[in-house]
């Protein structure tokens, strides 16, 4: 395989087989976790299995399963690999959680999450498609309709 | 006395209750109705917080209540309440609750009762939420179902009218599910059965027909649910005064029913059922509201612990 242009680090995580375009959400997400770190982007890479993918490689900063859930959301096929002095010292793929929580806004703004200050919470649907229900209003979106929290 | 078998703190959505549970909650219901069953709620107390206009559910509610011996506190609208002062509903619910046993919430806010039932510890009655549940209705419409077909089992049942807003045949229709029904979905093309509840039904592997006229199936039917269409729901006022005579239920319309077969309707009507009907042995909507009553005394009972002593 073609070798990617994104320098290797020496401690940190790399996310890889991002869908192409979404990097920067994918940072969006993790807006302040890695504040201060350096981080490296590559955006529409080739990838043999979807095409384009993108690719993020952050410094000195490992991320904990719940900055891998936000990910999952919108890089359900995104693979994460811990580098520590250079060697992979972990690497898995990204899992949708059975329930995802306070990650996302719920889109109806008839919802009580839209109304009180409570987390959201949706639980993930099995039968059929990739859905979201929210735990409240018990409306299903899928994941392009949710928007991210931030942060 | 059924034995015990109700899981659920609260009744929140119809998501929430296991087969297991509906039956016990009918059995119950339908013993206070023949009054072998006669719970006991002198000293309990329901809050009945109505923050959005309701007569029926209201009423039925407060007269389940008083029949049993049991007192009410009405709070209609927030006119009257601090919630007006900019009191948060987590505030006023965490107040009502030092008052009461039981808390009955009615509110245009999707989600408002699941949010209660997390933040205070008395069992929770949603009495309607927005456009998403309406579980007590569900109930009274399987309890009237049951009552009227003697099951629930293997029944041929035609939501009619608007299936794309009305919540209560969305829960009704989630609620019958795993009783094996058929169903038939009668609506004009643009207020059809929204996809995430087909979805639901399919994956159950319930079987559902879509189809835009009662009359090709009316002879098949055991119950035929009717629902309001209302014109705020067009776009064109043309096609709603084009459209509306198709779902108006006349003695024409049943001519050829079933013996069993039996309207009902959530209620209010309007014109969507012909008043001739009303004197038809099909016609079961008033019985239906009554049943109200005995399905929400089984509710307030059960979840007060005023049926289990």
């Amino acid at each position: 395989m073609k070798q990617l242009k994104v320098d290797a680090i020496k401690n940190g995580t790399v996310i890889d087989h991002i869908p192409g375009g979404k990097a920067v959400q994918v940072l969006k997400i993790l807006n302040g976790k890695a504040a201060g770190d350096p981080v490296s982007i590559g955006m529409n890479l080739p990838s043999a299995k979807f095409g384009k993918k993108d690719i993020v490689k952050i410094e000195n900063h490992e991320l904990s399963v719940d900055d891998v859930n936000r990910i999952a959301l919108i890089a359900p096929t995104a693979t994460i690999t811990i580098i520590r002095d250079y060697e992979t010292s972990e690497k898995w793929k990204v899992e949708i959680p059975e329930v995802i929580e306070n990650i996302a806004h719920c889109p109806n703004p008839n919802c009580i999450t839209n109304t009180e200050r409570i987390p959201t919470r949706f639980d993930v649907l099995s039968d059929g498609g990739p859905g979201f229900m929210c735990r409240y209003c018990e409306k299903v979106y899928e994941a392009e309709g949710l928007k991210i929290k931030v942060g | 006395m059924p034995e015990r078998k109700f899981s659920n703190k609260h009744i929140i959505s119809m998501r929430d209750l296991s087969r297991e549970d509906m039956i016990y909650l009918l059995d119950i219901a339908e013993g206070i109705h023949d009054g072998s069953i006669k719970p006991d709620m002198a000293g309990k107390i329901a809050a009945l917080l109505f923050f959005e206009p309701s007569t029926r559910t209201c009423f039925s509610f407060e007269s389940a209540m008083k029949r049993l011996g049991g007192e009410t506190l009405l709070m209609k609208g927030t006119g009257s309440t601090s919630v007006q002062k900019g009191e948060s509903f987590a505030d006023t619910l965490k107040t009502i609750e030092r008052y009461s046993d039981i808390i009955v919430i009615r509110t245009a806010v999707e989600g408002a009762a699941r949010f209660a039932s997390e933040i205070i510890g008395l069992p929770v009655v949603n009495a309607g939420d927005g456009a998403n549940q309406h579980p007590t209705q569900a109930l009274l419409d399987l309890y009237s179902i049951r009552k009227t077909q003697g099951t629930l089992e293997n029944l041929k049942i035609g939501l009619v009218g608007d299936l794309r807003f009305g919540r209560t045949v969305h829960s009704l229709s989630q609620a019958l599910a795993g009783f094996n029904p058929e169903f038939y979905f009668i609506s004009p093309s643009h207020l059809v059965m929204p996809e995430h509840i087909k979805s639901g039904l399919r994956s159950l592997g319930v079987n559902f027909t879509e189809l835009q006229s009662v009359e090709e199936v009316v002879s098949e039917l055991d119950i035929m649910y009717v629902t309001r269409i209302q014109k705020e729901r067009f776009a064109d006022p043309e096609e709603y005064e084009k459209l509306k005579g198709s779902y108006v239920i006349n003695l024409e319309t049943i001519r050829n029913a079933k013996e069993n077969m039996k309207i009902l309707h959530p209620l209010p009507r309007v014109d969507e059922i012909a008043e001739e009907v009303d004197a038809s042995p099909h016609a079961y909507y008033f019985e239906q509201a009554e049943n109200g009553v005995y399905t929400r005394q089984a509710i307030l009972s059960i979840l007060t612990g005023g049926i289990s002593k």
